[in-house]
């Protein structure tokens, strides 16, 4: 409630010339004792201090504003506490709880064997690169960031000798990971595509739909997970993106669906593929696991680079989070695939204007890191040994749990674990089973069901298994 | 397939879009850029350059680096420690603005949270603020920073102005300003540079700063700082926080961006800070968690690398105690210019009044330039900067500061 101050008005002192004349008669005295008399022509009641300014010693007299008892009431008094992020939620709870034997299955970042983040041998060293060198300045970066990062991530999404790149139709700005790549974009499409609905799959990472909502488009979904197969719903995905209003964008999770696991055989993306240029809907492709999934950077590229080369256009948002390790320094890329040179310098043009109200400009650190391992021979090649090592570590431990489960003979069929691919696992647990697995066993994930396999080791799989075979024959 | 998808096919969806107007500012460091000339200025974007027009790196910086390299432990923490980091720099950050014996900060009724440099802050702020009192406007100094209606609109915040630069005195426009702060309706959000003002340099004095203050508080208007200069102005970080402080004496509740872009010479790496005063610490939780849930809709987290290296500066005493060293000399080195190229003109026996040059305070002069002499400026002389005639004085030095003050004369002297 702010309290409501009679004006200055009120007290008779209304026009300029008043006002020029009150500062014209006090030139002399100190600043503060300047501004006490101004407060205290201000005042209403009978002081000594009172001037014949004042009218009406009969008017209420509020404090005087500047008084230090005063506090004016917040204007954002009204303000409720938002929700905490589901997924953040889980790492607090999980913080909180003492027990010895606790379980983090929740946020999707890569730890080793030890349980430990997990820095690149070849990020310290281009990092060490980089602080040795003594030329390097702290400058603003361009607008749509780092030139270099831009051309190689470009690259390395699309395919070196991709013609798109060869023949200049590709825009591709730095931006903040993936959510700030994913954010810009529907920005831009919101501003100047003229179908502004676009799908999301059934489920999808939480934190997409307020990404798009927020970026001004309106967000419809699809089906993509079918849990009585734990699989892909092959036949509702077609039915759903098929009755889709021509145009319509579409976001595709280009490998490693998160919070799935569950992505389409290279035939299903055939298919996907055609059905969408048939009805015109514009691929947005969210790339935040590309070499995480399969251990190949080009094989999990195949899908975008599919629907690049017939010709058409799409948007890629890329991620260096997870497959570079880079979380903390919001590395990421948007790339626009457009059909001529002209137009994506247009594009571009339009993407500044949506960057420079936001941020200004991106980040130089984390771009500098990839672009200085990107862009040299050796260092390129430990790295795709490193992420290799990453998505086997990972693949090993689905088949342990996979294996542990089969060894307590927990009733079902925990084959999908096997299938599905990337850091998550979509268990196919209730809310109910998860939530006695948090209490009962310290084991923390998303009551989705869904588990970060990148949170496991060999350590911790029996006690895991454990906990779901207890989970699913107390639940049915 | 119809004719219209064929068309679509062969023109794409984006045939329609048009091509975007350069950005002002940036778009003269382009321009610079590609001009081969060697008697080229840049007095374009406000980035310091030393004596010989190169950027620099400060000493406290290549510190603070050296320690962070070394140091596995928050490498290895680089993305669960985030929080830890955001919050310590958040600490440090209003330590600066409000003073570390603040109420506010000593009781923790502010609600903090890390920024991608002053820009994020500020569009944080928009977006907080059309989320909350969607029906406000934003009133911003005329002139004032480019990008702020830019950020304000692209939050859907309507965009408002009052008066602030005298043309003709090339100062404070107080009286104007005072009746526009009273003829505004109550409650409104007003956007204020607390010093260096970009793009004038021209500030309120404290007594006029009290006088605000004041005004604020019967007209209820909420005051939302741009701290993007901090140290920059006199070249000490007390000084220069005045205004805020006054306002904190006076028990307002205020909002703050502040950006470690100038003043740590971190420009690149996008470090800020927004703090938003609140009336007790309950109300602080919940304003940050409105404010995280922006920015994670927008680009989650800012970069830990920038996160790391200013609080590490601002919370080892001697690293701090360097920086505030370094921030002195580039203040200094921008007034030297000031006096100098003041002193070249008045030599020149310019018959205009270039007193400003001096008076003015911060990065800018607000040279009073037309766009006409600007433009012959940089076509006959190489020399850049925005056609409001707003010159960087970082970009001035020693060795081109008498071919400057010869250029601006001969555009200058028949008038």
């Amino acid at each position: 409630m702010r309290q409501q101050f009679t004006s200055l008005e009120a007290h008779g002192f209304e026009s300029p010339t008043t006002q020029s004349a009150f500062s014209s008669s006090i030139s002399s005295s100190s600043a503060t004792d300047r501004r006490l008399k101004a407060l205290a022509r201000h005042l209403v009641d009978a002081s000594p201090v009172m001037d014949s300014h004042s009218q009406n010693p009969n008017d209420t007299v509020s404090p005087s504003p500047t008084s230090s008892a005063f506090h004016a009431d917040s204007v954002f008094a009204h303000i409720v506490r938002a929700p905490e992020d589901p997924i953040l939620g889980v790492t607090v709870a999980y913080n909180k709880d003492p027990s010895p034997v606790k379980l983090n299955l929740g946020v999707g970042a890569y730890r080793t064997e030890e349980g430990k983040p997990l820095v690149l041998n070849v990020v310290r060293q281009a990092e060490q690169q980089l602080v040795n060198d003594r030329s390097r300045v702290k400058e603003y970066l361009p607008i749509v960031g780092l030139a270099e990062y831009n051309k190689l991530s470009a690259k390395l999404i699309l395919g070196a000798d991709s013609p798109a790149i060869q023949e200049n139709r590709v825009t591709t700005v730095q931006c903040l990971s993936g959510t700030g790549s994913l954010r810009v974009g529907g920005e831009f499409l919101a501003r100047h595509y003229h179908q502004l609905t676009i799908y999301i799959p059934l489920p999808t990472w939480g934190n997409h739909p307020k990404v798009f909502t927020l970026a001004g488009l309106s967000v419809k979904t699809y089906r993509y997970y079918d849990p009585a197969t734990r699989g892909l719903d092959f036949q509702g995905l077609l039915e759903d993106l098929g009755s889709a209003p021509s145009g319509a964008i579409v976001l595709l999770h280009a490998c490693a669906h998160n919070p799935t696991g569950v992505d389409p055989t290279i035939q299903q993306w055939e298919q996907i593929r055609q059905l969408m240029r048939s009805k015109a809907l514009l691929p947005f492709f969210d790339s935040a696991y590309q070499g995480f999934a399969s251990g190949s950077l080009d094989a999990d590229a195949q899908p975008v680079r599919m629907f690049v080369a017939d010709g058409g256009e799409c948007l890629v948002a890329q991620s260096y989070a997870k497959n570079m390790g880079l979380y903390g320094e919001r590395v990421g890329a948007l790339s626009i695939v457009c059909k001529s040179a002209d137009v994506a310098s247009r594009v571009e043009s339009q993407l500044k204007l949506v960057i420079r109200p936001m941020y200004s400009s991106p980040p130089i650190h984390g771009a500098s890191i990839v672009a200085t391992i990107l862009k040299d021979r050796n260092l390129y090649t430990e790295w795709t040994i490193e992420l290799k090592a990453m998505a086997d570590r990972i693949i090993s431990m689905r088949q342990q749990l996979f294996d542990a489960l089969r060894a307590r003979g927990t009733p079902g069929d925990w084959s999908h674990i096997i299938k599905q691919i990337g850091m998550f696992t979509f268990t196919g647990l209730n809310s109910e089973q998860v939530a006695f697995m948090t209490r009962q066993y310290h084991v923390y994930m998303t009551s989705d069901g869904r588990i970060s396999m990148a949170g496991l080791s060999s350590r911790t799989v029996p006690h895991l298994a454990d906990a779901i075979h207890a989970a699913v024959t107390s639940f049915a | 397939m119809s004719t219209s998808t064929k068309a679509l096919n062969r023109l794409g969806w984006w045939d329609r879009v048009s091509p975007a107007s350069k950005d002002p500012i940036t778009g003269v460091t382009e321009a610079f850029l590609a001009d081969t000339n060697p008697h080229k200025i840049n007095l374009g974007v406000g980035a310091y350059r030393d004596d010989e027009g190169k950027p620099v790196v400060l000493q406290c910086v290549r510190n603070a680096e050296a320690k962070i390299a070394g140091c596995d432990f928050i490498n290895v923490g680089r993305e669960s420690n985030a929080t830890a980091v955001g919050s310590k720099l958040v600490e440090e950050s209003v330590k600066l603005a409000y003073g570390k014996d603040a109420n506010v900060v000593k009781e923790g009724t502010l609600a903090g949270l890390q920024a991608l440099s002053g820009t994020g802050a500020c569009r944080l702020f928009a977006e907080f603020q059309r989320r909350f009192h969607p029906e406000s406007p934003i009133y911003f100094p005329d002139p004032t920073w480019p990008n702020h209606p830019n950020i304000w609109r692209d939050a859907q915040v309507p965009v408002r102005t009052f008066q602030y630069y005298h043309p003709v005195s090339k100062g404070l426009n107080f009286a104007a300003l005072m009746d526009d702060i009273k003829n505004a309706p109550d409650a409104s959000f007003f956007l204020l540079h607390p010093c260096a003002h970009n793009p004038t340099g021209v500030d309120p004095t404290a007594e006029q700063w009290r006088e605000i203050s004041y005004q604020f508080k019967v007209k209820s208007h909420f005051p939302f700082f741009d701290v993007a200069y901090q140290g920059f102005a006199s070249g000490d970080l007390d000084m220069d926080a005045q205004a805020i402080r006054i306002f904190l004496e006076d028990g307002h509740l205020i909002g703050c961006a502040q950006s470690f872009a100038k003043n740590m010479g971190l420009y690149g790496h996008r470090v800020g800070c927004l703090s938003v005063l609140c009336a007790d610490a309950k109300q602080a939780v919940a304003v940050k968690s409105q404010l995280q849930q922006i920015a994670r809709a927008m680009y989650s987290n800012p970069p830990i690398h920038g996160l790391l290296l200013v609080s590490t500066i601002l919370s080892d005493p001697e690293t701090k105690a360097l920086w505030v060293k370094e921030v002195k000399v580039m203040a200094n080195r921008i007034q030297q210019m000031r006096s100098t190229l003041r002193e070249s003109l008045e030599k020149l026996a310019s018959p205009l009044n270039w007193e400003h040059i001096t008076k003015q305070v911060g990065m800018f002069c607000f040279s009073g330039l037309t766009a006409d002499q600007v433009d012959r400026l940089v076509r006959e002389f190489h020399i850049y900067l925005t056609r409001d005639g707003r010159m960087s004085m970082a970009g001035v030095t020693t060795s081109n500061v008498s071919y400057l003050a010869n250029a601006i004369h001969e555009v200058t002297r028949y008038n």
